[in-house]
C-alpha cells in the first residue's frame, strides 16, 4: 500500500515523496488558519477542563480536610473528656476511700491531743523543791553551840528534823518528777501517732492536689481542642499516626500468632471434621480451624467490650450492670471451654504427628518392624504444645484493644492519605491543563514550520506589495509637495 | 463513627458470605489409583521394587483417596486379582491403621509369588482398572502399570477393541527391555507407542517412568 502510494506520481519513490510533500504543504498552508485555530482552541479547551477538574478537586480536598479536622477534634475531645472523667472518678474514689473516713482520724487525733493535755496537766501537778531549805539547814548547820549540852543537842535534833524533812521533800520532789517525765515519755506515742495520722492526711491532700492539677491541665487541652487550635489539632494528628502505627504493630504480631494457633489446631481438626472434603479449594478441617480461632477473638472482643475496656460495640456497652456481668461470664466460659479444646486438639496433634512418624518409619524401612523407637522427653513438646494451645485463645482475646485503635486512627489516617491523593491529583491535572495549552502554541509553531516555504513567499510578497504602495503613496504625495514648494 | 463501625461489621460480614458462595460448588478432591503388577514369566523378579512403589502410594495418598492393588496373570479382567484395596477413612488415624493393614496384605502377596503365570493380560487389568478408578468418583485418577507391555493373551481372550480410559493418567513403570528388545531397540519403541496411541485413543494420559528414584512426579502432591 505504501510503495503504491510512493509510485503514484512517479516511478521514483523519492520524486514521488516530493510530490506528495509539496502537495501536503500546499493543502496545509491553505488550511493555515484553520489548522491554528484548531490547536489553539484544543489547548484552550484542554486547559479550561482541566483547570475545572483541579478546582473541583481543590474543592474536595478542603472538605476532607475539613472533616478529617472534624473527626480529629471529635476523637480528641472524646478522649479527653475519658481522660477528665477519669480523673474525676478518681477523685471521688479518694474522697469516698479516704476523706470519707476523716471524721474517725479527726475523732482519734483528738483523743490524742486529749490524753496528751491531760497528761501534762498532771506532769504540772508535781510539788515544787522549796529553795529556802537549804539555807534554813546551813544556817542552822553553822549557829554557835557555845557548850552547852542542851542547846547541841537541841540544835542537833533540829538539824537532823531539818534534814530528815529535807530528805524527805527532795524524795517526794523526785518521786514526782519522775512521774512527770513518765506522764510525758507515755505522751511520746501519742504524738507520734499524731504526726503519721498527719502525714497520711498530708499525702491524701497531696495525691488530691496532683489530680486537680491533671484535670487543670486536662481541661486546659480540652479547651484547645475545643477552639480548633492548631497546635492541640497537630498533636492529636501525630498521636493518630503513632497509634495506628503502634496497633498495626500489634495486630501483625497477633496475626502470626493467630497462624501458630492455626497450625496447632488445622491437622487434629481433620479427625473431627474429616480430612478429605473440602470447601473450594480449602479443607473443611481447616476452615473449622480459622472458625474456632475467629470465634475465640469474637469472644475476646465481647469480653472486653463486655469489661467496658473497649467501645466497638455500643449495644453492649449501654446494657445494665447485671446483663453485662452475665454477658462476660457466658463469654469468658465459651472462651474458656475453646481454650480447653485446642489444648486437647494440641495433644492430639501430637499424637498423630507420632502415628504418621511411626508409619512413614515403617514405609520407608520396608520389611523392617514398624514403629518409632519412643524419645526420652517425649513428653516436654506434648506439654508444651498443650500449653500454648491453652494460652493462646486468651492471648487472642487482648487482640479487642489494639484493634479499637486502630479502627479509631484508620479512620483519620484514611483521610490524611485521602487529602494527600487529592493533592497530587490536583497538581497533576494542572499540569496536564498547562502542558496542553503549551503543547497547542508549540503545534501552530511546528504547523509553520512545516509550511515555512509559502509562508515565507507569503511575507515576502506581502512585504513587497507593501513597499511598493508605500513608494505610489511617495510618489502621490510627492508632486502635491512639489507644487505647494513652488 | 457508628457508621464507620457498623460499615466495617457488614463489610465483613459480606465478605464471608462472599467466600462462602464462592465455595458453594465442590469437585471432587479425592484421588484413586489402581496399581497393575505383572505377575507373568519372569517379571517376578521386579516385584522387590513394586513394593517401594505401594510405600511412596501409601505416604503419598491422604484420607479420602482410593487405592487397590491387583496382579497380571493370564486373565485379569477378574475381582479375584485384586490383591489388595481400600478407600482411607477421613479421619487420619484410621486412615493410617488402614495403609499398615494394606501394606501387611500387599507384603504378604509379595513374598507367596513364586512362580509367574503363564499368561500376560495386560488389557483385562487395565479395563478393571478403569473400572475401579471410575467407580471411586475420584477427582484424579491413575492407573499405574507395573510391566514390560508385552501383552500375551491366552488363546480364545478377545481384547483387540478400543478401550475406555477417559480422564485416566495411565502410567508404565519399570518398562524393562526383553531379550528381543535388545537385538531390535525398534520393537521395544514400538511397544510402547503402541501402547500409547491405544490409551491416548481411548481419551486417557500416558506417561512412562522408568526410573523409580524419580516417583516424586508420579502423583500431584497435596
Amino acid at each position: 500500500m505504501t510503495n503504491e502510494f510512493l509510485t503514484v506520481w512517479s516511478d521514483s519513490p523519492a520524486t514521488s515523496l516530493v510530490i506528495w510533500l509539496m502537495i501536503a504543504i500546499v493543502i496545509f498552508y491553505l488550511g493555515r488558519k484553520q489548522a491554528h485555530q484548531v490547536f489553539q482552541s484544543t489547548g484552550r479547551a484542554i486547559n479550561s477542563t482541566m483547570r475545572l477538574w483541579s478546582f473541583t478537586l481543590s474543592k474536595l480536598e478542603s472538605r476532607l480536610t475539613e472533616r478529617n479536622r472534624e473527626i480529629l477534634i471529635a476523637s480528641g475531645a472524646r478522649a479527653s473528656e475519658k481522660a477528665i472523667e477519669r480523673e474525676f472518678t478518681r477523685i471521688s474514689n479518694i474522697v469516698q476511700r479516704d476523706l470519707s473516713k476523716y471524721p474517725g482520724l479527726h475523732r482519734k487525733i483528738a483523743d490524742s491531743i486529749e490524753k496528751i493535755e491531760n497528761d501534762y496537766q498532771k506532769s504540772v501537778d508535781a510539788a515544787p523543791l522549796p529553795p529556802a531549805w537549804g539555807e534554813v539547814v546551813e544556817t542552822i548547820a553553822g549557829l554557835p553551840t557555845s557548850g552547852d549540852p542542851t542547846v547541841v543537842k537541841i540544835l542537833s535534833n533540829i538539824k537532823r528534823a531539818v534534814e530528815e524533812s529535807h530528805q524527805q521533800t527532795l524524795k517526794a520532789y523526785k518521786k514526782s518528777s519522775a512521774t512527770s517525765h513518765t506522764l510525758l515519755s507515755g505522751m511520746q506515742p501519742h504524738w507520734r501517732n499524731i504526726d503519721g495520722k498527719l502525714n497520711q492526711v498530708n499525702d491524701k491532700i497531696n495525691g488530691l492536689e496532683e489530680c486537680s492539677k491533671n484535670i487543670d491541665s486536662q481541661i486546659q487541652n480540652y479547651s484547645d481542642i475545643l477552639a480548633a487550635k492548631d497546635s492541640a489539632l497537630s498533636s492529636l494528628g501525630s498521636s493518630a499516626l503513632t497509634q495506628f502505627f503502634i496497633s498495626g504493630l500489634v495486630l501483625i504480631i497477633a496475626t502470626l500468632g493467630g497462624l501458630i494457633n492455626f497450625q496447632l489446631i488445622a491437622m487434629p481438626m481433620s479427625e473431627m471434621v474429616g480430612g478429605s472434603s473440602y470447601i473450594g479449594s480449602m479443607k473443611t478441617s481447616d476452615i473449622a480451624a480459622l472458625v474456632i480461632i475467629l470465634i475465640e477473638i469474637a469472644m475476646g472482643l465481647f469480653l472486653f467490650e463486655s469489661l467496658r475496656i473497649t467501645n466497638l460495640f455500643p449495644v453492649i456497652s449501654s446494657m445494665d450492670d447485671r446483663m453485662r456481668r452475665r454477658m462476660m461470664i457466658v463469654t469468658f466460659a465459651i472462651l474458656t471451654i475453646l481454650a480447653t479444646i485446642e489444648a486437647s486438639l494440641a495433644y492430639m496433634r501430637d499424637l498423630l504427628a507420632l502415628d504418621r512418624e511411626a508409619l512413614q518409619q515403617s514405609l520407608i524401612n520396608a520389611g523392617a518392624a514398624g514403629g518409632i523407637v519412643e524419645a526420652q522427653f517425649r513428653w516436654i513438646p506434648s506439654i508444651g504444645q498443650m500449653v500454648m494451645g491453652f494460652i493462646l485463645p486468651f492471648a487472642l482475646a487482648f487482640i479487642a484493644i489494639p484493634l479499637e485503635s486502630f479502627i479509631h486512627s484508620l479512620r483519620i489516617v484514611l483521610g490524611i492519605i485521602g487529602v494527600g491523593l487529592l493533592r497530587v491529583a490536583r497538581v497533576v491535572v494542572r499540569m496536564f491543563g498547562g502542558l496542553a495549552n503549551h503543547l497547542s502554541k508549540i503545534m501552530v509553531y511546528l504547523f509553520d514550520l512545516f509550511i515555512m516555504i509559502p509562508v515565507s513567499i507569503e511575507q515576502l510578497i506581502k512585504r513587497q506589495s507593501k513597499s511598493k504602495s508605500a513608494s505610489d503613496e511617495d510618489d502621490r504625495y510627492q508632486p502635491s509637495a512639489d507644487k505647494t514648494m513652488s | 463513627m457508628k457508621n464507620v463501625k457498623q460499615q466495617i461489621l457488614i463489610a465483613a460480614m459480606m465478605a464471608t458470605a462472599v467466600l462462602l458462595t464462592a465455595c458453594g460448588e465442590s469437585r471432587p478432591n479425592n484421588r484413586a489409583v489402581y496399581l497393575l503388577l505383572d505377575t507373568s514369566g519372569t517379571y517376578t523378579e521386579e516385584l522387590a521394587k513394586a513394593q517401594a512403589i505401594m510405600n511412596y502410594l501409601l505416604a503419598t495418598l491422604d484420607s479420602g483417596d482410593s487405592i487397590a492393588i491387583a496382579r497380571i496373570d493370564s486373565g485379569s479382567f477378574s475381582e479375584k486379582d485384586i490383591i489388595a484395596k481400600a478407600t482411607f477413612d477421613i479421619r487420619p488415624s484410621t486412615a493410617n491403621d488402614q495403609k499398615r493393614l494394606f501394606k501387611h496384605k500387599v507384603d504378604e502377596f509379595v513374598s507367596q509369588v513364586n512362580r509367574g503365570s503363564r499368561n500376560t493380560d495386560i488389557t483385562g487389568g487395565l479395563i478393571q482398572a478403569s473400572d475401579f478408578v471410575n467407580e471411586a468418583g475420584a477427582g484424579e485418577k491413575y492407573v499405574l502399570i507395573f510391566s514390560d507391555l508385552e501383552e500375551d493373551l491366552q488363546k480364545g481372550h478377545v481384547r483387540d477393541f478400543p478401550i475406555d480410559v477417559q480422564g485416566i493418567q495411565v502410567v508404565a513403570l519399570n518398562v524393562t527391555k526383553l531379550r528381543s528388545d535388545n537385538i531390535d531397540p525398534r520393537d521395544y519403541k514400538n511397544r510402547l507407542s503402541e501402547w500409547q496411541a491405544r490409551v491416548q485413543k481411548g481419551g486417557g494420559e500416558w506417561r512412562v517412568v522408568n526410573d523409580l528414584e524419580r516417583l516424586d512426579s508420579l502423583i500431584a502432591m497435596r
